[in-house]
C-alpha cells in the first residue's frame, strides 16, 4: 500500500514540482525592503569597543549602532534616522511597532523579535540619553517657492485641509517633546519622505488613532517634498534637546489630533 | 515492443491504483467515524456538547497550559502582533504557504464546536472535525503519539481562552498539493496513527525526555531531514535544511552539530532554558522555540530532555564528518586565497569584538574558536549570523542579551563567503569553502 501510494504521489507531483522550482526564485517584496532599508548605509567605524567594559550598552547594542551609527548618531547623508536623543517613549513605541508588525521594516522586526518590553525600554532609554553633536544639515535641492511653502506648512499648517503645523506637536524648535513625540530635525530627507509615504500607504502604523497617518493622507505629494526638504536643510543648534512638555496651551488633551501613541 | 507493452502496463496499473485509492479515501471519513465510535472510552464526551471551561478543574487547566507551552502551539498559531492562539500566521513550506488556524473557542471561526474527541482526532489522526485530512504542516506525524490525557488537558485549556473571532485563511498550497487527494496519498506513504510506548529498558527520565522531544516538542519536524515530498527522510534527528526559512536545523546526533554528548547535563539544561551557554547560542527558529516554549518548562522536564538528548548523541561523532551519498568533499588547501582574504577581513571587521584568535566573548557566551557553528556541514547558519546578525534570546534568566551587527549591508557576498570559509578552516576546524552564491541565496530570505 505504501509503495503504491508513493508511486501515485510521485506520478502526480512530478510536473508540479518542476513548475514549483521555476517559480521559487521570485523574492518577496518584504525581502526587497530589507535590502532597501539597510543597503544604503555607509559602514560606521570609529567606536573603540575594546575600551568599553564587557557589559557596556555599546557592546550589547552593537547591532543597533552598526547601522544607526555610534551612539545612534546616524549620518545626514544616509537613509537611516538618527536615534540619539529622541525621546525614550517615542523610541520604545517604535521598537514595539516593529516587534508587533505595525511598522513594516523586516530588518528591524528581525532585530527586536521576541525581546521583552523591559529590554526595549532599556534600549530606548540608552539612545534617548545620547547627545552626540548634530552634523551640518544635508544640502537639499528645493526652489525658493517650495522652500517657503515647506516653511509655512511646518510652522503654520494648512487650515483649508485641516493640516496642523508640525510645530504644534513636535515642539517649537522641532526637536520633539518628552516623553513620546520625536524631533524632526537632523534627519535625511529620504527618510522623512519614506515615513510620510509609509503612513499614506499604511505600512507605517501607530496605535490607533494614528494621527500621523491622518495628516499624511491630507498632504499632497508636492507638499511632502516641500516639508521634508525644508526640515532636512535646517541646522540644529548645539546643545539642543527635546522640549520637556508641550506649551501649556497645547496639553495632550488639546492637541490638534488625537494620537494613540501618546497615551501611556 | 515488449518494453513498450510493459511500460503501458505499468502506467495502466498506476492509474488503476490511483482510482482505487481515491475510492478508498472517499469512504475513509465514514470508516474513521465508525472506528472512533467503537474506540470511544466510557466517560468521554464523544459527540456530546463539550465540557464547559468553568467545569474543568484549575489543575487540569494549568496542566493544559503547560503542555501547550511544551508543544509551542502558540508559536505557530499566533500571527505577529495578533491575539495568542487566534492563528493566521503564515507557514512557508516548499509546497506553498499554509496559514495556521484559530484555536480559541470561537464557535464559528475557532474550536468552539470541537469536543475533546474532535481535538483528539486532530492530534492523533490528523483529521479535522469534518473528517478532512489536515495538512501535515501541522505536525500530527509527531503529535499522533500524544497521550489522550494530555490532549484532553490541552483541549480543556484552549476552551478556557477568550474566544477570538478570526476566520481561518485558506491555505496557499500550490496545485496539486491543495487537493485533498494529495494529502490522503501523502498520509498513506508517511503517516500511521501511533501511541507512545515507553522503553522499559530505560529509566523514567529518558522516557519522559523522549516524549517531550519526539512527541510534544515535535523537534523532529525541523531536526529530521525531509524528502522532496515533505516526508521524513533518513535517520531521525540527523539534521534538516529549512530552505524556506533559510536556516539549517542541526543534527541532534553529531557532536559536530547540535548533539549534547560532550556537554554536562547542567550545560544542556542551561541551553534549553536560555538558548545560551558557553558552547552555543540559539538563533532563528530555535531562539523562537527557546523563548516561546522551552524557557517555561519545569526543571525536571528540562532534565529529562537533557537525559534523552545525551542518550541519542552518537559517541565520538567528532571524527571525520559524515557526508551525503557519493558526494566527494574537497577541503581547501592551506594556501587558498579565499581563506587568506577571510583572515584579513576577520581582522578588520570581527576581531575587535571576537578577539584575534576567536577567544573573546561576552560573559557566558560562546567564543568563536572551537564553535560548532563552523564545524557543521551546512554553512547556512554561520552565513546567516554574519549576514543578518541579531540579538541572542532573552529569557528571565538572561534578560539583557548581547547582539551581533548585520554585516549584509557592509560586506559583499564574496567577503562574507571568505570570512565564513576561513572560520570553517581555522583554530582546529576543517571544512569546505563557502561560495559567494551561497551567501547571495540567503540575502533575500524573509527575516520577519
Amino acid at each position: 500500500m505504501r509503495l503504491v501510494g508513493l508511486a501515485a504521489l510521485l506520478l502526480i507531483t512530478l510536473p508540479a514540482v518542476a513548475l514549483g522550482l521555476s517559480g521559487a526564485s521570485a523574492s518577496s517584496p518584504a525581502a526587497a525592503l530589507v535590502t532597501a532599508a539597510v543597503s544604503v548605509t555607509p559602514p560606521q567605524k570609529g567606536t573603540a569597543l575594546s575600551d568599553e567594559p564587557a557589559d557596556a550598552p555599546s557592546r550589547r547594542f552593537s547591532a543597533c549602532t552598526s547601522c544607526h551609527g555610534p551612539q545612534g548618531r546616524a549620518s545626514p547623508e544616509g537613509y537611516l534616522p538618527r536615534i540619539a536623543g529622541k525621546p525614550a517613549g517615542y523610541l520604545y513605541n517604535q521598537l514595539r511597532q516593529f516587534r508587533e508588525g505595525r511598522r513594516a521594516v523586516p530588518v528591524m522586526t528581525w532585530m527586536v523579535d521576541r525581546l521583552p518590553d523591559a529590554y526595549l525600554h532599556e534600549m530606548a532609554q540608552y539612545f534617548a540619553e545620547q547627545h552626540p553633536p548634530y552634523p551640518r544639515p544635508q544640502t537639499v535641492t528645493l526652489d525658493a517657492a517650495s522652500r517657503e511653502r515647506g516653511r509655512l506648512l511646518v510652522t503654520t499648517g494648512d487650515a483649508s485641509r485641516s493640516v496642523p503645523a508640525c510645530t504644534a506637536c513636535h515642539g517649537k524648535a522641532l526637536l520633539g517633546v518628552q516623553p513620546a513625540i520625536p524631533g524632526l530635525l537632523g534627519l535625511p530627507q529620504d527618510y522623512l519622505n519614506a515615513q510620510l509615504g509609509a503612513w499614506r500607504e499604511g505600512v507605517r502604523n501607530a496605535v490607533a488613532p494614528d494621527c500621523m497617518a491622518t495628516i499624511a493622507k491630507r498632504l499632497a505629494p508636492q507638499d511632502i517634498a516641500a516639508i521634508t526638504g525644508w526640515l532636512a536643510s535646517q541646522p540644529v543648534p548645539a546643545g539642543a534637546r527635546a522640549a520637556a512638555a508641550l506649551p501649556a496651551a497645547v496639553s495632550a488633551a488639546e492637541m490638534p489630533l488625537e494620537c494613540g501613541g501618546l497615551t501611556p | 515492443m515488449r518494453d513498450g507493452a510493459r511500460k503501458a502496463a505499468v502506467a495502466a496499473l498506476a492509474l488503476l491504483a490511483i482510482g482505487a485509492i481515491a475510492l478508498i479515501l472517499m469512504m475513509r471519513p465514514w470508516l474513521a467515524g465508525r472506528s472512533s465510535g467503537l474506540s470511544a472510552m466510557p466517560g468521554q464526551t464523544n459527540g456530546q456538547v463539550p465540557v464547559a471551561a468553568s467545569n474543568a478543574s484549575t489543575t487540569l487547566l494549568a496542566r493544559g497550559a503547560y503542555l501547550a507551552r511544551a508543544g509551542n502551539c502558540a508559536g505557530c498559531h499566533t500571527a505577529r502582533g495578533g491575539e495568542p492562539y487566534a492563528g493566521g500566521r503564515p507557514i512557508a513550506t516548499p509546497f506553498g504557504t499554509v496559514y495556521t488556524s484559530n484555536l480559541t473557542p470561537d464557535p464559528e471561526t475557532g474550536l468552539g464546536a470541537w469536543s475533546a474527541d474532535d481535538f483528539w482526532h486532530a492530534m492523533h489522526e490528523g483529521r479535522s472535525r469534518d473528517g478532512r485530512a489536515l495538512t501535515p504542516a501541522f505536525p500530527y506525524t509527531e503529535f499522533t503519539r500524544i497521550t489522550r490525557a494530555d490532549a484532553d488537558a490541552i483541549h480543556a485549556w484552549l476552551r478556557s481562552l477568550a474566544p477570538v473571532r478570526a476566520p481561518n485563511r485558506p491555505n496557499g498550497l500550490r496545485f496539486p498539493w491543495n487537493q485533498p487527494l494529495m494529502t490522503e496519498l501523502w498520509r498513506i506513504v508517511y503517516f500511521r496513527p501511533a501511541a507512545f510506548v515507553p522503553d522499559d529498558a530505560r529509566d523514567a527520565a529518558f522516557n519522559r525526555g523522549a516524549y517531550l522531544v519526539e512527541v510534544l516538542g515535535h523537534c523532529g519536524a525541523c531536526h529530521t531531514a525531509r524528502d522532496s515530498l515533505g516526508g521524513p527522510d533518513g535517520v531521525a534527528f540527523a539534521g534538516g535544511e529549512l530552505a524556506e526559512l533559510g536556516w539549517y536545523a542541526p543534527s541532534l546526533l553529531s557532536d559536530r552539530e547540535a548533539a549534547v554528548g560532550r556537554w554536562t547535563q547542567d550545560e544542556t539544561i542551561e541551553w534549553l532554558a536560555t538558548g545560551i551557554n558557553r558552547h552555543a547560542i540559539a538563533a532563528g527558529p530555535m531562539a523562537a522555540v527557546v523563548t516561546a516554549s522551552l524557557q517555561h518548562l519545569q526543571p525536571d522536564d528540562l532534565q529529562s530532555m537533557a537525559v534523552y538528548l545525551n542518550a541519542i548523541a552518537l559517541p565520538d561523532s567528532g571524527g571525520p564528518r559524515v557526508q551525503g551519498l557519493g558526494r566527494k568533499i574537497v577541503l581547501p588547501s592551506a594556501g587558498d586565497s579565499m581563506l587568506a582574504a577571510g583572515e584579513r577581513l576577520y581582522a578588520k571587521h570581527c576581531a575587535e569584538c571576537h578577539g584575534d584568535k576567536g577567544e573573546l566573548a561576552a560573559p557566558g557566551y560562546p567564543p568563536l574558536a572551537g564553535n560548532r557553528l563552523f564545524a557543521m556541514n551546512s554553512p547556512v547558519n554561520a552565513i546567516r549570523a554574519v549576514l543578518h546578525g541579531g540579538f541572542a534570546p532573552a529569557t528571565p534568566a538572561k534578560p539583557r542579551p548581547f547582539s551581533m551587527p548585520p554585516f549584509g549591508p557592509q560586506l559583499d557576498d564574496r567577503e562574507i563567503a571568505a570570512i565564513v570559509s576561513w572560520l570553517r578552516n581555522t583554530w582546529g576546524q576543517r571544512g569546505t569553502r563557502v561560495e559567494a552564491r551561497q551567501v547571495n541565496a540567503l540575502r533575500p530570505v524573509p527575516v520577519d
